[in-house]
């Protein structure tokens, strides 16, 4: 019997290959994109039966559907993205592997922003549909804003997502826990995008970009460095 | 209480190992030391602190006090040592979407093996669980499943074993392959910890025998100098005895 | 057996008899009379301002209120951080202590404000960046005692909670700047700047009678800020070793 001595995984390599195997355990069963992907559908037509769209202007509405929706299907993605391990306790197999734990944070994170962007590639047309937006660039820049923002999104996210499953009351935790943390991401997103589409000068919608890509970064770094605490000791 | 170890390092070694839990002493001054090829059985009832002494093998735990060493290294600082071991327990560890061969391809992968598709090929028809590789894994029998984490644990070929209750569920040809697997192993140099309540096939397979109650390591045996029957009766005295200290 | 191991062998340095009878001591009677002081001297000592009336005392409460939230806030995420850097459990209990008393220290602020606001401004709320950074403030801390309850094993309970209070910290910030960004970009209403100590504040300082009593008022609440933590400290160290005794 050969005594192989495994080369040492890459961190890239070891995060891609976790990220991976989440797409692909998702793809199998499929119920967690359908179900946010039906949410996300039903709530941008509930918001607009809920709205008077002859009082305020459909273009002023939407941004502001778009990002309410986002937020509450992006809980969703990020819901299940640790009772994947839970079933088996499949996380104690990543956790004794020479696997970094960032890796598999980053290998989670990964998985969980494909799988939120996924969704805002139906969610954008979606609410240009039904709120009558030109098509184009503007569907465009509302895309790369709401990409940007999940950023930052399933950085949080992600990690509490990991704590949340540990607990007795993890549906209603995670929300509780992420909610604050997803304001300055929307508030952002949303006031930069309703500004580019409405063709206002750089000094008024660069300002917010500026926030949107400054959390990114620090809760990238932060809950990358946080994200070891999370596991079992 | 130390084995033959050939090396000055062992592959396997706790030094005045505690875990506490609170109040609880989960494992409670545990000190042993395994070499190349030795297979240590290790019994106790349930509650005794195996499962906590194998986790803190593994490196999923952190000792309170103490150390464990495994080839040298303490795994919890040194990540890339965790390639050496080979972790068996309770939960099968796999993810009941994927294949049987895709759970196992996983593991070589997060090894850092070069042909992963390969390995978890080999140690699959190892556990002669071949056939069924293309099946999701929650829709194999719960012996099929355990042949399948078995084939998970040791696809990377690792030079320490930690094995809890390994024979849980294995049919007779399941428990034969395992056996042979583990020989295998042994004669190549793996070290094993073999957690099990089959004090019979324990003794059989192992070099070394050793009882935990309430967290302590009572005794520790060459297990070629045991009388099967005798150690039995022993065996079975002292948890009774444990259990009534407790009532 | 529920009490308190009271044993040479078994006692907790931070717990003795004089400490089990008297969570709350002689520095929380002190900030009780302080603040009773605090009152009296508003309301009948302290002259009524020209411009807003007698809501204006709200603010001798209101401010200090804020200031010893963030106290102990401040407390809550320096118990995390050594927490999480030594593993002290009696950091941890710092930080819960001080969570607690500055989520309510938090509420009276959220609560005072808009009583205040009302009269002068005519509006109960305003999402100005520091009032809205206040409110998230509560938001973070209610979502930190509410995981501390969700979670049974106290190091995960303290290492999570730590991790949440933490990164809250870092939150603030982004609040703040949003909001304020916010505020920049859109016109707001003219408003009366009702605190004498705003470093943009038009208004001319506060006369030497009412800046003593806002000192009053400063001095009182950091006292009974403190001496809460204190009080709830101790509770929860007697908890604790109550728990382990029973475990």
């Amino acid at each position: 019997m050969a005594d192989a001595s495994p080369a040492s995984p890459g961190f890239a390599a070891s995060a891609w290959r976790i990220a991976r195997k989440d797409l692909t355990v998702e793809f199998r069963t499929r119920t967690a994109f359908f179900s946010a992907m039906v949410f996300t559908v039903l709530g941008i037509a509930i918001f607009f039966f809920a709205w008077d769209s002859t009082a305020v202007s459909s273009i002023d509405l939407a941004p502001g559907v778009l990002w309410v929706v986002f937020t509450f299907s992006g809980l969703l993605a990020l819901q299940r993205s640790f009772s994947v391990e839970q079933t088996d306790r499949a996380m104690d197999a990543l956790l004794v592997s020479p696997v970094s734990r960032e890796a598999i944070y980053a290998g989670k994170a990964i998985a969980n922003l494909l799988f939120v962007g996924a969704i805002q590639l139906i969610a954008v047309p979606a609410v240009a549909l039904f709120y009558n937006l030109p098509m184009g660039r503007p569907l465009l820049v509302l895309l790369g804003m709401a990409w940007l923002a999940a950023v930052g999104l399933v950085a949080v996210g992600t990690l509490f997502a990991s704590m949340a499953v540990n607990t007795r009351l993890a549906e209603l935790l995670l929300p509780m826990l992420s909610l604050p943390f997803f304001v300055p991401l929307v508030m952002s997103a949303s006031y930069a995008s309703t500004k580019l589409l409405a063709g206002r000068p750089a000094a008024e919608w660069w300002p917010w970009l500026r926030i949107l890509i400054g959390f990114d970064i620090v809760f990238l770094v932060a809950c990358t460095l946080a994200f070891p605490f999370t596991l079992e000791e | 209480m130390a084995a033959s170890g050939e090396s000055h390092v062992h592959a396997i070694q706790a030094t005045d190992l505690v875990r506490r839990f609170g109040r609880r002493q989960a494992v409670d001054r545990v000190t042993f030391a395994l070499g190349r090829g030795d297979c240590l059985a290790l019994f106790g009832p349930n509650g005794a602190g195996k499962t906590t002494l194998l986790r803190l093998l593994a490196g999923l735990l952190r000792p309170t006090q103490g150390e464990a060493r495994i080839n040298g290294f303490a795994l919890r600082a040194d990540h890339a040592a965790r390639a050496q071991v080979g972790l068996l327990t309770h939960q099968s560890m796999l993810y009941p979407a994927l294949t049987a061969r895709e759970n196992v391809e996983f593991t070589a992968g997060l090894y850092g093996l070069r042909a992963p598709r390969g390995a978890a090929d080999e140690a699959l028809a190892l556990m002669r669980v071949h056939d069924r590789a293309d099946v999701p894994v929650r829709a194999l029998s719960r012996g099929l499943q355990q042949r399948v984490a078995i084939a998970r644990a040791v696809v990377h070929r690792p030079h320490v074993l930690l094995l809890d209750e390994p024979y849980t569920g294995l049919d007779a040809a399941g428990a034969s392959a395992l056996t042979g697997m583990l020989r295998e192993l042994r004669a190549a140099g793996a070290a094993m910890v073999l957690v099990t309540h089959n004090l019979a096939e324990g003794l059989a397979l192992a070099s070394h025998a050793a009882v935990m109650l309430a967290g302590r390591l009572m005794r520790f045996d060459d297990a070629a100098a045991l009388d099967s029957a005798r150690y039995a009766a022993q065996y079975v005295q002292m948890v009774m005895a444990a259990d009534d200290a407790h009532g | 057996m529920t009490s308190v191991p009271t044993s040479a062998a078994g006692a907790r340095p931070d717990i003795d008899a004089a400490t089990l009878k008297r969570p709350f001591g002689l520095l929380f009677a002190l900030a009780v009379l302080a603040v009773i002081g605090l009152y009296i001297r508003s309301i009948y000592f302290t002259p009524i301002e020209a411009v807003q009336g007698a809501a204006q005392k709200i603010y001798y409460v209101h401010v200090p209120a804020a200031i010893s939230a963030y106290l102990a806030y401040s407390l809550v995420a320096l118990g995390s951080v050594i927490h999480l850097w030594l593993h002290d459990a009696r950091a941890d209990r710092l930080a819960e202590s001080a969570a607690e008393v500055g989520l309510v220290f938090n509420s009276v602020v959220l609560t005072s404000g808009p009583l205040w606001a009302r009269p002068i401004w005519n509006t109960w709320w305003t999402w100005d960046a520091r009032l809205t950074s206040t409110l998230f403030l509560w938001f973070i801390f209610a979502a930190y005692l509410v995981l501390r309850g969700a979670i049974d094993e106290p190091a995960m309970r303290a290492r999570f909670a730590a991790v949440l209070a933490i990164l809250g910290v870092l939150l603030i910030p982004f609040i703040h700047m949003s909001v304020y960004l916010f505020r920049t970009l859109h016109p707001m209403p003219i408003m009366l700047q009702p605190s004498a100590f705003q470093p943009n504040n038009p208004d001319p300082p506060l006369p030497p009678v009412m800046r003593t009593t806002f000192f009053i008022g400063m001095g009182a609440f950091m006292l009974l800020c403190i001496a809460l933590v204190i009080a709830r400290y101790r509770y929860a160290a007697i908890r604790d070793a109550a728990a382990e005794a029973n475990s």
